[in-house]
């Protein structure tokens, strides 16, 4: 008895403390869950919305009866629409996206497969934005009107307009053509990757796992033009959010009692101003990572790198429906949590902003 | 915000148009790419899509200003045709979403209510994936073409123009003409069309300027990733796949089209970035 009655209490206590935090979680999950019933419904018609026959579709010209036949029994195409809808849901309820057409391997398997190479390569992409973007955006609000100010706006404008292919091909010109010092293609040397035992699929964690620190090294070197490629457009992005964001801070009072309380410039901008300018940065990052996951799709085919956009590109190009039902889901799902994550941060860096908060 | 566009603020910004450098140079860049896709048959030195094995690969010569590609079509020839390429796809991908964004963003502004929910809900499902993820599925149904591509990125648009319209609207529908042109008794079509509509401009001009780019950018993306232009055609996005296994052998056959894509981006960027200054009022 005690103990429910200590489960009853902690409970009541959690719900009045953080009665706001809960109901918007609530609210906010039951939001995804309604845009994800909306996608789900957008790849369940992709079979249906194929001009002409589906099956023909997928199988081409040169398939024959029996397989049309199989494929169309395969897909439910012969049950009426709303079963198969219903199934459709209940299956990726459990995670069952079906077989690949092509592969004919389950296609949960295939993105479990790939989406750590991809992880990886947006993890990287996003640490290298964010670190360089913030600094260049600091330097360019401390130096505001002189030469480093100029330098690292004009290098973030051109950032922007940068195709971000071109801007891949260039870097594989530049420094495994011109200048040879780095690999442009895959995430490992063929002959570590028989080395190296796959146990997360994340590179950087199986080498160290496995104490292989050639491969490792191997690994990093990988990793470094894919990562700069996928994360120049955001790093000029912060940059420049970063710099006004910081202009409109350094302006107010707070600052100049900062400094004239004898503080350093460090302090001042580290402590004072920029914990006031993030939640504009955090923004701009937030929105940054569905970037970045569009933007990884044409890195991985640049880089030939094994991720979750090779394999997408590939089963849309085969016309893989059943691949890209999955994958599409799946993308969509991390897209729409990796936003909400980035939306709880801002109550920590703007307490004015507190989650939930109908006043505001 | 409020203020009409008049004659006297017009004549202002184009005046503040005129004093901005980079609409000056955003302006000669659109203009360069307009001018060399009405001139290509003149421009251009050989048949973009004329192959010829034996003259593979060669370097730049006053033969071959650029060199020729994998299977001997000259670079530069293809290069001024992709030009008409990008341009179409820009302006129709831009027209065809400014179209329908419009009419969304205007019934949905204007009617409110249950019309404005279903609409802005469907538009916020399709702004809650990565576009290139949209352009994928629609590509996956339709099949891979250059006209398919166009499609795609047309329908990935759609939801910003209905957003940026439907913000205007709201904003202008509550304004005194607007309920004076109720009063005497205008329909509702009239009044969105002839009152409501064009107070929406400014910012329609801006988004559609950068949308182009944006536009064109993304069709050369999915060109490039295979699933746009049919192999062999002239569009920039395209040469880039075709060329990339011979990037070490023949470094321009990369980096020409890449450089017109960035250019002509760029031009509408800048463009679009200079309109938005001279067309908001409170920046002056």
């Amino acid at each position: 008895m005690p103990a429910q009655r200590t489960t009853f209490l902690f409970l009541t206590f959690a719900w009045r403390t953080y009665k706001k935090l809960i109901s918007y979680l609530v609210q906010r999950f039951l939001s995804i869950g309604l845009s994800l019933l909306g996608v789900s419904l957008l790849v369940f018609f992709m079979v249906h919305l194929i001009p002409g026959d589906a099956a023909l579709a997928i199988l081409g010209e040169r398939a024959t009866e029996e397989a049309l036949v199989e494929l169309r029994k395969d897909m439910g195409l012969d049950k009426p629409l709303y079963y198969q809808y219903a199934k459709f849901l209940w299956d990726i309820v459990q995670l069952d996206f079906g077989r690949s057409f092509k592969t004919k391997q389950p296609v949960i398997d295939e993105i479990k497969r790939y989406f750590p190479a991809t992880v990886e390569l947006t993890f990287a992409a996003m640490t290298f934005s964010i670190l360089f973007g913030i600094a260049a955006g600091i330097i360019a609000a401390v130096y505001r009107g002189r030469f480093w100010d100029y330098v690292s706006m004009s290098t973030s404008l051109a950032g922007i307009s940068m195709p971000i292919f071109w801007l891949g091909l260039m870097l594989i010109l530049l420094f495994s053509y011109f200048v040879p010092i780095l690999p442009s293609t895959g995430r490992l040397d063929v002959v570590l990757d028989l080395d190296v035992p796959s146990r997360t699929g994340f590179y950087l964690i199986d080498t160290l796992l496995a104490g292989n620190f050639a491969a490792f090294r191997n690994a990093i070197a990988h990793l470094i033009l894919p990562a700069i490629t996928l994360g120049t457009i955001p790093l000029a992005i912060i940059a420049r959010m970063t710099r006004s964001s910081l202009l409109e801070v350094l302006n107010q009072p707070y600052i100049t009692t900062a400094y004239a309380k004898g503080l350093s410039q460090w302090t001042v901008i580290s402590k004072h101003a920029m914990k006031n300018s993030m939640v504009p940065i955090l923004t701009i990052i937030g929105l940054e990572v569905g970037y970045l996951m569009g933007g990884a799709i044409l890195t991985e085919h640049i880089f030939s790198w094994p991720g979750l956009g090779s394999w997408l590109r590939a089963s849309v190009e085969a016309r893989d429906v059943r691949a890209v039902q999955g994958g599409v889901l799946f993308v969509a799902t991390v897209f729409m949590l990796v936003n909400l994550t980035v939306d709880l941060l801002y109550a920590y860096f703007d307490p004015r902003i507190r989650v939930g908060d109908e006043s505001k | 915000m409020n203020t009409p566009i008049t004659v006297t603020s017009q004549h202002h910004a184009y005046r503040k148009l005129l004093r901005h450098r980079s609409a000056t140079i955003g302006a000669s860049i659109v203009l360069f790419f307009i001018i060399v896709a009405i001139f290509a048959p003149v421009i251009a030195t050989h048949d973009p899509r004329q192959a010829n094995v034996v003259e593979r690969l060669q370097g730049g010569s006053a033969e071959h200003y650029l060199g020729t590609d994998g299977v001997g079509r000259d670079i530069f020839s293809r290069i001024v045709y992709g030009t008409r390429i990008s341009l179409k796809v820009g302006l129709i991908a831009m027209t065809f979403s400014i179209g329908f964004g419009t009419l969304f963003g205007a019934i949905a502004g204007y009617y409110g209510g249950r019309a404005d929910n279903l609409i802005m809900r469907v538009m916020d499902m399709m702004l809650a994936m990565p576009s290139i993820l949209l352009a994928m599925v629609i590509v996956t149904i339709l099949g891979q073409s250059l006209t398919n591509a166009i499609i795609a990125v047309s329908i990935v648009y759609i939801p910003q123009y209905a957003r940026i319209l439907r913000a205007s609207v709201l904003r202008v529908r509550e304004l005194d003409y607007v309920i004076a042109a109720k009063v005497i008794g205008a329909s509702d079509r009239r009044i969105l069309v002839t009152t409501v509509l064009p107070n929406c401009l400014a910012p329609l001009i801006v988004q559609a300027t950068l949308g182009i780019g944006a536009a064109i950018l993304d069709a050369a993306g999915l060109s490039f990733i295979g699933l746009g232009a049919e192999v062999g055609e002239p569009e920039w996005g395209a040469m880039l796949n075709e060329n990339l296994k011979f990037i070490r052998r023949k470094p321009l056959a990369v980096t020409a089209p890449g450089i017109a894509i960035f250019l002509i981006v760029l031009g509408f960027n800048l463009l679009g970035d200079a309109l938005r200054d001279a067309l908001d009022p409170q920046i002056d």
